[in-house]
């Protein structure tokens, strides 16, 4: 095959590397990326957007099921709900198709080149793509590398049979009857709580004394009573140690006993990490940041012309921070001044409740040298909550003490994922706690805790 | 009701206009009797203008800097009926007119000093951060100083807890890279307006008169102020208690009258219009003095009928009006040649501006100990120099260096002063 030069060469087409490659096209840069598989990435296939199409239908089967208990909405009556999974899994994928398509339209608008295969770098201006037509040799005066994450396995674990990691469990046609999750970081949780809306059968096991490690507990807290509620066993300080016999999962306990869950499906979620080998990086002189390719400021690697953006360069490896860097590293390599300056990058558990960050804890706000201060408004007191039956959690606001700039946005409830903005742009736009509360926030809606807080932490809330 | 024109009094000797520079009352304000209602100023001296009635202001007659002629309107003032003697508390107060203590009126509309910065908005407000700390601002402001190549580290932020807003970042690209020099140092482009009005007027116009008139020529010379200093130490020590503390200026102004009655030109008003060269008899020295206002100019009128203690006497008396504000106008004009010194602030050399219509300035500057060749060694001695300006278009070069030759040896050998 004849070889294709271009100005920018993108190295997969997850949200980092796809967005990289639309803006480097919409700036008129001679642009080709290459993705082995569909565009979109862990994100769109196997990732944010399946795992949320699956945790809303177990939110919607177990309504329809308390439903049919006379547990929920008075008034509300329904008879032996059922749930088709196999239905479930086409139209998510359904969903999926939609988006990817919808990526490789819009890279194909933006006039970039999409080849399909493996790419493995020969140097730093040149990958060789391994195609179904044979091998192609790409060179670029610019590299982006947005070769992204994949599941951590763990050696007593290897994947196959039984043990699944989340791409396998979004795949599955009937829940299985008895789950367990080894990891209560945030993608065990949400899988394993809407496995259990599905009527699987959860056990959680977790080698740290907390879920979600990454969030303080009062975040948490409302989570773990979720959880118990469904009837979710959550181990914690538990280890696990391999499958024993094919057909049950060998647990070292806290107490330092060994115990065996019997499980159809052991669903190993216990981290993500960058994609670092396989595609030639042994030919690179890249500066390594412990596990993850070392960028600066501009996402430039320690080569010249080569750039790296997404879960490769870093924590937390999250698609709209890949894709903010995707599109900053386009307008550098289009010859514009950027620099990664962002305040914040949010985050959102899809538990249940839902919790989501933004900014600094005050933990992390208390560590970094500053006098804070600190509120929270609980949904108990927020006419929206109770009337969608969803009275637990709260936002929380940290601010300096000495000028109540806001350092940070938190919240734990049901439907809290789309606070995420507002916290954001308080945060991006360097708001004080009283430009917070002097906002108006729509009546009736959850966001009304967002003022509310801040006006607690200033001493004069007036719901509460 | 009755309404009370107050008119520019005469307030002075052959004064025909004077400038308001001060109004102490303004419209609405309630004054008593013998009340001062504005400060004027002649070509010399302020003068203060009291009321003649009680009442309320109801006009002014000019703005702070407008010049009057003498007999015009100067104030109105409606006094109630048969102009009453108010008491303290007895005047109903005027609805809109909140009554200030008559007896300290306000100071009304002094010339304000207003700030104009040059571009509108004014650069680098705010606090500055502490170091390292993260500035912050918004996105797109973030992205602007981006694209300007602005370190918007270095930029003050006047928003809500230091936010750097757009505003911000305009007046420090208009500041230009001085203003980058870093958070604690920038560039003020703020202008000040002060508007020149009373005394600083007089004193810019007299000198653009001298420097426009008179071609100066300065000369200066080194005295050796060692004996005299030590006779003027002698005569401080010995002198009677009705006597003043003699400085070196006595001296000078009586080595001046010996110096002038040798030379009567130094001593003369030349009236350039009239082409006459008026040479006076009597010898009336202007001491430049400065006051908080500003400089004057009091004259001590006939030294050459005075001693030295009584010389002193009397500029000790015009030093003290002339700083306390209250010389009359005859104290301040009338010289026939002029004396300045700034004393410790002396300097080495200076080049005195002429007192128009004079025809001679004498500036004395710092006294300093200096070593001085004698012939086979070096010595300390007290050296002083001499700073004087002539008006050349009336007074040769030459006769200029003999005056202050002359005056150099009198002042040497002090002696001579009293023969």
């Amino acid at each position: 095959m004849k070889d294709i030069s271009c100005t920018v060469l993108v190295v997969g087409a997850g949200p980092g590397g796809y967005v990289a490659a639309i803006r480097a096209g919409q700036l008129g840069l001679d642009t080709v990326i290459v993705e082995a598989k569909k565009p979109g990435g862990t994100c769109l296939n196997v990732g944010c957007i399946p795992s949320k199409a699956l945790i809303h239908a177990a939110d919607e089967f177990l309504k329809v099921r308390e439903m049919a208990e006379g547990r929920r909405t008075p008034g509300i009556r329904l008879e032996s709900p059922s749930f088709d999974l196999g239905a479930c899994r086409d139209w998510k994928d359904g969903i999926v198709n939609r988006l990817t398509n919808g990526v490789a339209g819009l890279l194909k608008k933006a006039r970039v080149k999409t080849v399909e295969g493996w790419a493995t770098f020969r140097d730093g201006k040149t990958v060789e793509v391994t195609t179904a037509t044979g091998p192609q040799v790409i060179r670029a005066e610019h590299v982006i590398i947005a070769t992204g994450s994949e599941p951590v396995t763990l050696p007593s674990l290897p994947f196959g049979g039984r043990v699944i990691s989340s791409t396998e469990a979004l795949a599955l046609t009937t829940p299985p009857e008895r789950l367990v999750v080894v990891g209560a970081g945030y993608i065990g949780l949400e899988l394993g709580t809407a496995f259990r809306k599905l009527g699987s059968d959860v056990t959680v096991v977790e080698a740290t004394d907390r879920i979600l490690p990454l969030y303080d507990a009062d975040l948490t807290r409302p989570v773990a009573n979720r959880l118990s509620d469904l009837g979710i066993a959550v181990h914690l300080g538990a280890k696990a140690r391999g499958m024993a016999g094919g057909e049950a999962l060998l647990v070292e306990t806290a107490d330092g006993s060994e115990t065996r869950f019997p499980a159809d499906a052991v669903l190993v979620t216990v981290g993500r990490r960058p994609l670092t080998e396989g595609w030639g990086r042994e030919e690179l002189a890249l500066d390594m940041d412990g596990r993850f390719i070392a960028i600066d400021e501009h996402c430039r690697t320690s080569m010249r012309g080569v750039y790296a953006v997404g879960d490769v360069t870093g924590e937390p490896m999250l698609a709209h921070r890949a894709m903010a860097q995707g599109e900053m590293v386009a307008e550098i390599i289009a010859g514009e001044k950027r620099a990664w300056d962002k305040v914040s990058v949010p985050a959102v558990c899809f538990t249940d409740p839902e919790i989501v960050t933004a900014g600094l804890s005050p933990d992390q706000a208390r560590g970094a040298g500053f006098e804070i201060k600190t509120g929270q408004f609980p949904f108990q007191a927020n006419g929206r909550a109770m009337t969608t039956e969803s009275e637990e959690g709260f936002v929380r606001i940290v601010a300096r003490a000495d000028n109540h700039l806001v350092l940070g946005l938190q919240a734990v409830g049901v439907g809290v994922s789309e606070l995420s903005s507002s916290f954001s742009l308080a945060l991006e736009m360097g708001c004080r706690l009283e430009d917070v509360a002097a906002t108006i926030h729509a009546h009736p809606t959850l966001s009304e805790a967002i003022p509310e807080a801040a006006l607690r932490t200033l001493g004069h809330a007036l719901h509460i | 009701m009755a309404e009370h024109v107050i008119k520019l009094p005469d307030v002075g000797e052959g004064v025909a206009e004077a400038e308001v520079v001060e109004w102490n009352v303004k419209v609405g304000d309630i004054v008593q009797e013998d009340a001062v209602l504005a400060s004027v100023m002649t070509d010399k001296a302020a003068v203060e203008i009291p009321s003649p009635v009680a009442g309320t202001v109801s006009w002014l007659g000019a703005e702070v800097g407008e010049t009057l002629a003498v007999g015009s309107p100067l104030v109105k003032i409606e006094t109630a009926g048969d102009a009453p003697v108010p008491s303290d508390e007895g005047l109903p107060a005027e609805p809109d007119a909140p009554a200030p203590a008559p007896s300290k009126p306000e100071p009304a509309s002094a010339p304000k000093p207003k700030r104009s910065p040059a571009s509108g908005a004014q650069p680098q407000t705010g606090m500055p951060r502490r170091e390292g700390e993260k500035p912050t601002a918004s996105p797109a402001v973030r992205k602007r100083a981006r694209e300007a190549g602005i370190d918007l580290r270095q930029v003050r932020g006047s928003g809500p807890a230091g936010r750097i807003t757009h505003e911000d970042l305009e007046a420090f690209i208009e500041a230009g890279p001085l203003a980058s020099a870093g958070t604690a140092l920038r560039a003020d482009t703020s202008v000040n307006d002060v508007k020149v009005v009373g005394l600083r007027r007089k004193i810019a116009e007299k000198m653009a008169l001298s420097k426009s008139r008179i071609a100066h020529i300065t000369y200066v010379d080194e005295v050796d102020v060692t004996a005299l200093e030590d006779l003027r130490a002698q005569l401080n020590r010995q002198k009677q208690e009705s006597q003043p503390k003699l400085t070196l200026l006595p001296f000078l102004m009586r080595a001046m009258v010996k110096a002038i009655a040798e030379q009567p030109a130094m001593n003369a008003h030349y009236d350039d219009e009239a082409g006459v060269i008026h040479q006076h008899g009597g010898v009336h020295i202007g001491i430049a003095a400065q006051t908080p206002n500003g400089l004057v100019v009091p004259v001590v009128k006939h030294a050459e009928a005075r001693d030295i203690w009584n010389c002193g006497s009397e500029m000790n008396r015009l030093a003290e009006v002339a700083k306390a504000g209250t010389a009359s106008r005859d104290d301040l004009s009338g010289s026939t040649i002029t004396i300045t010194s700034l004393g410790a602030m002396g300097g080495l050399v200076t080049t005195p501006v002429i007192n128009h219509p004079e025809v001679a300035i004498v500036g004395v500057n710092k006294i300093q100990v200096r070593p001085v060749w004698d012939g086979s060694q070096f010595v300390p001695r007290k050296m002083m120099n001499l700073s004087s300006s002539f008006d050349h278009r009336v007074i040769d070069g030459w006769d200029a260096a003999v005056f202050v030759q002359r005056i150099k040896s009198l002042l040497e050998a002090p002696a001579m002063i009293f023969i």
